[in-house]
């Protein structure tokens, strides 16, 4: 579904921020990207919406080809990919609708985005979603009156709003406590299940990661350093990606799952059908 | 020499590392402000002269005239307030596009030039030097300071507009851009909302200058209170001027208190 190939993020110095990443990602696929640092996740992910152009290479979502798409085309393929931001970058003078609604811009012309006619459908939904991640009733309380946690769902809302076929996710949790960072990537994890989407998590912690994806690829100095199964990240390949450590801590155990599955049940707000 | 522990010293890096400009500096200044203060010539005799004229025109403070000149004080305010109101609406209307031009992370470079360079014209040509400009081509009366106002609002306002642009959180606007948003929807969701209380207060405040300015350009005929109160000087009638310069204090107290509980109410 999502194909990069050789994609290359030359600075004008001449250093590289990244340099011949080239992986395929299938739908409904959730993969981590892990690495030290100044590795450059944020700089892959946001060549991938083309928030920052890659100077060569190709990314390609559902066979086209993104990489050489003019700005015009480029809305199109942007409202496929929905963003989740480490500092939830929600507009913080607007409402909680307003900022999951406007999700929805690259479907509407500006008319209706200066007046928040978005649409009945779109109104709907984004009730649907606001009652999803567990915050009903808090569609007119201003962005800036949230707290961490909740502005991250209303982030991952508007990212859902998109109704995208694939989730750019960088660092989700790093502002947040280790309590709300686990209910935010089990959030994650479930509506990717449930919707069959495609997900990139940019992620510093190493353990949750493995705990909450199928795959993880680590980037060291802009090169793939791993891509497998969570499982593959031994203490050899964490010191491959990130340098010598003891990682004897940080290495997944049988039966560690099941044990912080049951950590608090009640903590995740939202129902499961 | 005693046997004492060497404490390790620290001490502020100076701020300009080299010690001769430092000394320049140092020396430079306060010799330039001697020296300056010591070219302007003042006649003592003239002042003492003038003491008596000030005495009066303070005086007449304590009692202000609204009466004998009342209906030329109100149409001299009520021109002001028409001047002051269009210029700043008709100004901000201008200034806006401009000032969204000027701002380095919306505008392409041609266009940053240009909206830079109107800003840059609007604020060299002092209001005093239009004003008199437009008297030459329109005549006396409000409409050549209505346009005056209205051209000194647009270096200002689109100004501060492009800076208060240039410092929002890009996090905020790139999150909009990342949705797929056009040009405009991105300024409209990613940069209205963060500029808009500054917008506000700007407005406010820029309704303030251009109504204090209206009293200053009556005085080469833009018309306004400045007209009123240039007359009244004209004709020694210090009671009606301080009547005057007590309503244009008035005035200015009420915009002052209304637009920082309008700033408060718009956060």
């Amino acid at each position: 579904m999502l194909e990069l190939e050789k994609l290359s993020k030359a600075y004008t110095s001449g250093d590289y921020a990244l340099k011949d990443v080239s992986f395929t990602i299938e739908k409904g696929q959730v993969v981590a990207l892990i690495g030290p640092s100044g590795a450059g996740k944020s700089t892959l992910i946001r060549c991938i919406n083309r928030l920052v152009d890659p100077t060569s290479g190709t990314a390609s979502l559902n066979g086209k080809n993104i990489t050489a798409m003019p700005t015009r085309k480029l809305r199109q393929v942007r409202r496929q990919m929905g963003m989740i931001f480490q500092d939830y970058a929600l507009v913080e003078r607007l409402t909680v609708m307003e900022n999951i609604l406007s999700g929805r811009l690259g479907y509407v012309g500006f008319w209706r985005s200066l007046f928040r006619k978005f649409g009945p459908e779109a109104e709907n939904d984004a009730f649907g979603l606001l009652e999803k991640v567990g915050l009903p009733g808090y569609e007119d309380k201003r962005a800036d009156a949230l707290s961490g946690g909740q502005r991250q769902r209303v982030g991952i809302a508007r990212a859902l709003i998109q109704n995208p076929s694939l989730l750019l996710v960088d660092e989700p949790t790093a502002s947040l406590d280790p309590k709300t960072a686990r209910q935010v990537m089990r959030l994650i994890q479930d509506l990717c299940h449930e919707r069959n989407l495609a997900a990139i998590i940019n992620i510093h912690d190493v353990a949750l990661a493995q705990q909450f994806v199928e795959r993880v690829i680590g980037l060291k100095a802009g090169q793939v350093a791993y891509d497998g199964p969570p499982e593959g990240l031994t203490p050899e390949v964490l010191t491959e990606i990130y340098g010598e450590e003891d990682w004897s801590a940080t290495v997944r155990k049988d039966g560690d799952e099941g044990a912080s599955e049951a950590e608090t049940p009640e903590a995740y707000a939202v129902e499961k059908e | 020499m005693t046997d004492t522990v060497q404490l390790k010293r620290w001490r502020r890096p100076p701020m300009i590392k080299r010690t001769w400009l430092r000394a320049l500096v140092w020396v430079g200044v306060p010799l330039y402000v001697v020296l300056s203060l010591g070219s302007m010539e003042v006649n003592w005799a003239r002042v003492i002269d003038g003491l008596p004229r000030a005495k009066e025109f303070i005086l007449s403070f304590s009692s202000p005239d609204f009466t004998t000149r009342w209906n030329d004080i109100y149409e001299g305010i009520y021109e002001s307030l028409v001047m002051a109101f269009a210029s700043t609406v008709v100004g901000i209307l201008i200034s806006v596009p401009i000032g969204l031009g000027a701002a380095k992370n919306l505008a392409p470079t041609p266009v940053y030039l240009v909206c830079r360079g109107i800003i840059a014209l609007s604020r060299a040509l002092q209001e005093i030097i239009v004003a008199i400009l437009m008297v030459a081509i329109f005549g006396f009366g409000p409409f050549a300071g209505f346009l005056t106002l209205a051209f000194a609002t647009i270096g200002f306002f689109a100004k501060l507009l492009a800076e208060r642009i240039e410092d929002v959180s890009k996090s905020q606007s790139e999150a909009i851009r990342a949705t797929g948003a056009s040009w405009s929807q991105w300024v409209l969701y990613g940069i209205h909302p963060q500029v808009f209380p500054r917008f506000i207060g700007l407005s406010m405040y820029r309704l303030d200058i251009n109504f204090r300015e209206s009293a200053v350009l009556g005085i080469v005929g833009a018309g306004g209170i400045g007209a009123t109160l240039n007359t009244a000087f004209d004709r020694y009638e210090f009671d009606t001027a301080a009547a005057i310069i007590l309503i244009i204090i008035a005035l200015v107290l009420m915009a002052e208190y209304t637009s920082s509980w309008l700033r408060v109410k718009v956060q």
